[in-house]
């Protein structure tokens, strides 16, 4: 495969089909866009089987100097791997998923969704510091359009603070990137991933990238443009935006934050943990209340994503491991979890909580596959969601054993609030006649839930397919920031053969600080 | 043998006078009638004129071989860069004015000539290296640009605007015209190369300090930089929408250049004397612009407030005082003149039934599922303005910013670029109107082919194909500054 600009093509192809979309009908525009997106699916597939695991860092670069201040490099490691291999996947489910429900200007519809994905494959394919501007922030005009046209009742409203909200959050990192490229002299992120900054400047670089990532991410307290966005957005446009726009922020972290700015992220790693803390707390708190499923899923999100941020600034491989099988894992869930709502809202056009009830009796395999994502999300043993969380907090625990506590009192109060949102949904009494007469999954949905429920028992069973390709990836970002990691208060060791009544004194030591 | 040289450097002005004398004659002679044709001509001779311009850019052309006129007048690469772009927009506003007129029967023979003696005076403008040629060019542009405000005799907003226009105007042009008096008086000359000498050379004394103000307050009035932007939003409202876009785009270009030749090479020996002043202005520019367009009802309006907005941007690459910033700024002229073509042109399509023009904002309601290309042009026109890439617009936000940063104005770059999201919403605005609401089905009429090809070649030049022209544009403007600093 060497010399093929396979993720050039892979860009190309959805662009393509945006274009050819633009003029065609409904039922032309959503086939058009069907196998598009399978296209970039078998590249995507293409691309993994010939992905060198533990082979060059950087594979498949390309590079053209077809611009001024900035070149068309592309260029992929493992962890922009998977992230690719997650946008690819989860694509053509969210065509899917718009099969019947988008009527109105379905051309401009589809075209959106395939710019979309050529954006988002370019944000994690992107080599060069401006090109990765220019995707991560042209990704907005069509995200607002499909919120604006397509989205709900409150749909300006959301569309205005998505787009305004992370706009600002972004210019203040480009002036942090003309900053960085003045400075070092070149704009080639991995040579930037290598440039030592002064650590004062390191401060300042952090807070600028930080200001974009946080939003992006979302991180509390500004992550209240996303439960807006996610309820009035049409399904599709959720799944894309818990799917693969949330973990840009989490890509942002691992690919500039914390490679580039070692010091500044130790030096800033209380303030992220507090703030994480708070949104695991707060917004799970939130979510117990929510009467819209939407907007309970949404807050979950942000609950998940605070996790993630925890791992990736616990600074040790288990973390940063566990940060990246959570960004995946959630992915795929939330990306279920809507496609759900999506289920039964094109039956009953609303999202409240109180008009379903009962739905295990009249949709038992609806029931079967929403218990399956619901259970991956709250993190049982055996889906995904649990690897991810046991290891990020598990990284998180050598750091600061205070901060893994509250942390894990997300897992609970995950738990609370998914399973009541279970059980008002699928069990309890039939008491809405018009719920208890929706027909169960057609093949189209079986089509889209299938395929999403195997990975997710894949990753949860094996999770070690995942975890190859990035391992090198990840230790040498370990490496990197091993330099400023701060000293944790609880460091896990393999204990030694100890006499009895001391072992017995440290198990009971350790149970106390593991007691969570 | 230094008259036949100056005149050889010059070919382009002579070229455009004789031409606008002869037509002139013939407008005289052959009436409205011949309106037409004499546009047709106008161009040609604009065409010729940039042929004659073209290869002092590409070779950039600069040193004393481009002197004309004992220093008095400059054909380099930087004049080039300019000409070329007054030259393209001047010929725009002359093919897209005909359909216009028709529907008022007020296609004169004039309005041809009136834009051709201003395209002269703005060349002039950008090729002056002397006070006295600047104001020549000036006035010469001035005078035929309050005309064609006010060019639709019997439209009320037309000749208030062209009355507003004059007034403010004359009373800038004293202004500058004070600022002149005063930088003679205290540095002894009226050269550019004198003045920096005269300045590098001594202690700035008070006199010369306000000499420069005076200066720049008069051209901060022309380019509709903030304090001095008031006049933009009614001329911009009331004069016919070709004029509009002459004054978008030529008068913008010249104005500008004009501004960069007097601040980098006149004054250049004292950047600190007049730094702050623009900065101010920059950042003034840029909220009055963002805040003001937000209650605009009217979409010309709002491209007044824009431009006001967008002067802002392009005086934060002045305030680099040095050569990639000149070049920033000439890259961003570049583009914003694209834009404001683009945006124009297509404000010029909106017609309803009866081919009377829609200008109301709220009228353009469902426009995309009306006219989806117009909609998408006027999306990609207000995309761009804002600097949200894809679109090429955010490359010159891109280009200036980054000098900035290297020019150590990192605060300036950093208050810039967030108030630049305020202007983000009302841009915005326009979209969701055309894109969120239901359709209002006003714009109903029929579009010109002329109109319609230009709008093509402008959207194509805004949309990210724009970017393959990168290099292409680094290279002319980098020519163009080099020539301004190499005095």
């Amino acid at each position: 495969m060497s010399g093929f600009p396979i993720l050039s093509l892979m860009l190309l192809v959805p662009l393509v089909g945006a274009v050819a979309c633009l003029k065609a009908g409904r039922e032309q525009a959503r086939m058009i866009a069907l196998v598009t997106t399978l296209v970039d699916l078998a590249l995507g597939a293409v691309l993994w089987a010939n992905f060198d695991t533990g082979g060059a860092q950087w594979q498949f670069t390309e590079r053209a100097n077809l611009f001024a201040g900035f070149s068309w490099a592309l260029g992929i490691d493992g962890i922009a791997l998977v992230l690719i291999a997650l946008t690819v996947f989860l694509m053509p489910i969210c065509i899917g998923a718009s099969w019947n429900s988008i009527e109105k200007r379905a051309g401009e519809y589809y075209a959106a969704f395939l710019l979309m994905e050529t954006l988002m494959i370019g944000v994690f394919a992107a080599q060069d510091l401006f090109l990765f501007y220019i995707m991560f922030e042209a990704g907005l005009i069509p995200m607002y359009l499909i919120i604006g046209i397509w989205g709900g009742a409150d749909r300006i409203y959301a569309s205005y603070k998505f787009f305004l909200y992370t706009l600002l959050g972004s210019v203040l990192m480009l002036i942090a990137m003309f900053w960085m490229v003045n400075a070092a002299g070149t704009t080639d992120i991995p040579t930037l991933m290598q440039y030592n900054f002064p650590p004062h400047a390191q401060t300042w670089l952090f807070l600028a990238f930080f200001a974009s990532f946080a939003v992006k991410m979302p991180m509390w307290p500004v992550h209240t443009w996303l439960p807006d966005a996610h309820v009035q957005a049409p399904t599709a446009g959720s799944v894309i935006l818990a799917g693969v726009l949330l973990k840009m922020g989490g890509y942002g972290f691992i690919r500039f934050s914390l490679p580039m700015f070692p010091v500044a992220s130790a030096q800033f790693a209380p303030l992220v943990w507090g703030l994480s803390m708070a949104a695991v707390v707060i917004t799970s708190l939130i979510a117990l209340v929510q009467h819209d499923i939407k907007k309970l899923i949404a807050y979950s999100s942000v609950a998940h994503m605070a996790i993630v941020t925890i791992g990736l600034f616990a600074f040790n491989v288990q973390g940063l491991e566990g940060s990246m099988l959570i960004m995946l894992s959630h992915g795929l869930v939330a990306g279920a979890l809507f496609l759900g709502v999506g289920v039964i809202y094109d039956r009953l056009h609303t999202r409240e909580i109180d008009r379903y009830g009962g739905l295990a009796i009249n949709m038992p395999y609806f029931a079967l596959f929403f218990l399956l994502f619901t259970m991956a999300s709250i993190g049982l043993p055996g889906t995904s969601g649990f690897v991810g969380e046991f290891l990020s907090l598990m990284g998180v625990y050598q750091a600061s054993s205070w901060v893994a506590l509250v942390c894990t009192t997300g897992i609970i109060l995950g738990a609370a609030y998914m399973l009541y949102l279970y059980r008002r949904v699928i069990f309890g009494e039939q008491k809405n006649a018009d719920a208890a007469a929706m027909p169960d999954l057609d093949t189209r949905e079986w089509l889209m839930m299938v395929p999403l429920g195997l990975v997710v028992l894949w990753m949860g069973v094996y999770p070690e397919s995942f975890l190859a390709p990035m391992r090198k990836d990840i230790a040498m970002l370990d490496a990197r920031v091993a330099v400023a990691a701060p000293k944790g208060d609880a460091q896990v060791k393999k204990g030694a053969a100890k006499p009895a009544a001391e072992h017995e004194a440290a198990e009971h030591n350790d149970a106390q600080g593991e007691a969570h | 043998m230094e008259l036949v040289r100056s005149l050889q450097l010059v070919a382009g002005e002579e070229v455009l006078s004789i031409a606008g004398l002869i037509l002139l004659l013939w407008a005289a002679w052959a009436g409205d009638k011949a309106a037409r044709a004499i546009s047709i001509a106008t161009v040609a001779a604009l065409t010729v004129a940039a042929l004659i311009a073209a290869p002092a850019l590409c070779g950039a052309a600069m040193g004393a071989d481009t002197i004309a006129f004992g220093g008095q007048y400059r054909a380099d690469a930087f004049s080039a860069f300019g000409k070329l772009l007054i030259y393209a927009s001047a010929a725009v506003t002359l093919i897209v004015a005909p359909a216009f007129f028709d529907r008022f029967k007020a296609m004169r023979a004039e309005f041809p000539l009136l834009v051709l003696f201003a395209a002269l005076g703005m060349g002039i403008m950008v090729s002056a290296t002397d006070l006295l040629t600047l104001y020549i060019g000036l006035e010469l542009n001035s005078l035929a640009s309050y005309v064609l405000a006010a060019i639709l005799r019997k439209d009320e907003r037309s000749a208030e605007s062209g009355l507003k226009y004059f007034v403010l105007g004359s009373l800038a042009s004293g202004i500058l015209l004070y600022g002149v008096s005063l930088t003679y008086g205290f540095t002894g000359t009226t050269s550019f190369t004198g003045i920096h000498a005269a300045l590098a050379a001594g202690t700035l004394s008070t006199g010369a300090v306000f000499g420069m103000v005076f200066v720049l307050a008069g051209m901060a009035f022309k380019i509709s930089a903030a304090p001095f932007h008031m006049w933009t939003p009614d001329v911009y409202e009331g004069a016919p929408t070709p004029v509009t876009t002459f004054f978008a785009t030529a008068s913008k270009v010249s104005a500008l250049a004009l501004l960069m030749r007097i601040s980098l090479v006149a004054f250049g020996a004292v950047p600190q004397a007049w730094q702050q002043i623009v900065i101010f202005a920059a950042i003034l520019s840029i909220v009055i612009g963002a805040l003001g367009a937000i209650g605009q009802a009217n979409i010309k309006r709002l491209m007044a407030y824009s431009s006001i907005n967008n002067v802002g941007f392009i005086l934060i690459g002045l305030a680099c005082a040095n050569q990639p910033g000149a070049a920033a700024m000439l890259i961003y002229i570049a583009i914003y003149v694209a834009m404001s073509v683009a945006g124009f042109v297509a404000i010029l399509m909106l017609r309803d039934e009866d081919g009377e023009p829609v200008e109301s904002i709220a009228d353009l309601a469902g426009l995309s599922k009306t006219r989806p290309g117009l909609a998408a042009a006027l999306a990609a026109v207000m995309f761009s303005l804002a600097g949200i890439p894809p679109l090429f617009g955010f490359w010159g936000k891109f280009v200036v910013f980054q000098a900035a940063v290297q020019a150590n104005l990192v605060a300036l770059a950093a208050i810039g670029i967030a108030a630049s999201v305020i202007g983000a919403f009302y841009y915005l605005k326009v979209v969701k109107v055309m894109y969120f609401d239901e359709a209002a089905d006003k714009v109903r009429g029929k579009s010109e082919l002329a109109h319609g090809v230009l709008l093509v070649i402008a959207s194509v030049f805004i949309s990210p194909l724009g970017y393959l022209l990168t290099n292409w544009l680094h290279t002319l403007a980098g020519n163009a500054a080099a020539a301004l600093f190499h005095f």
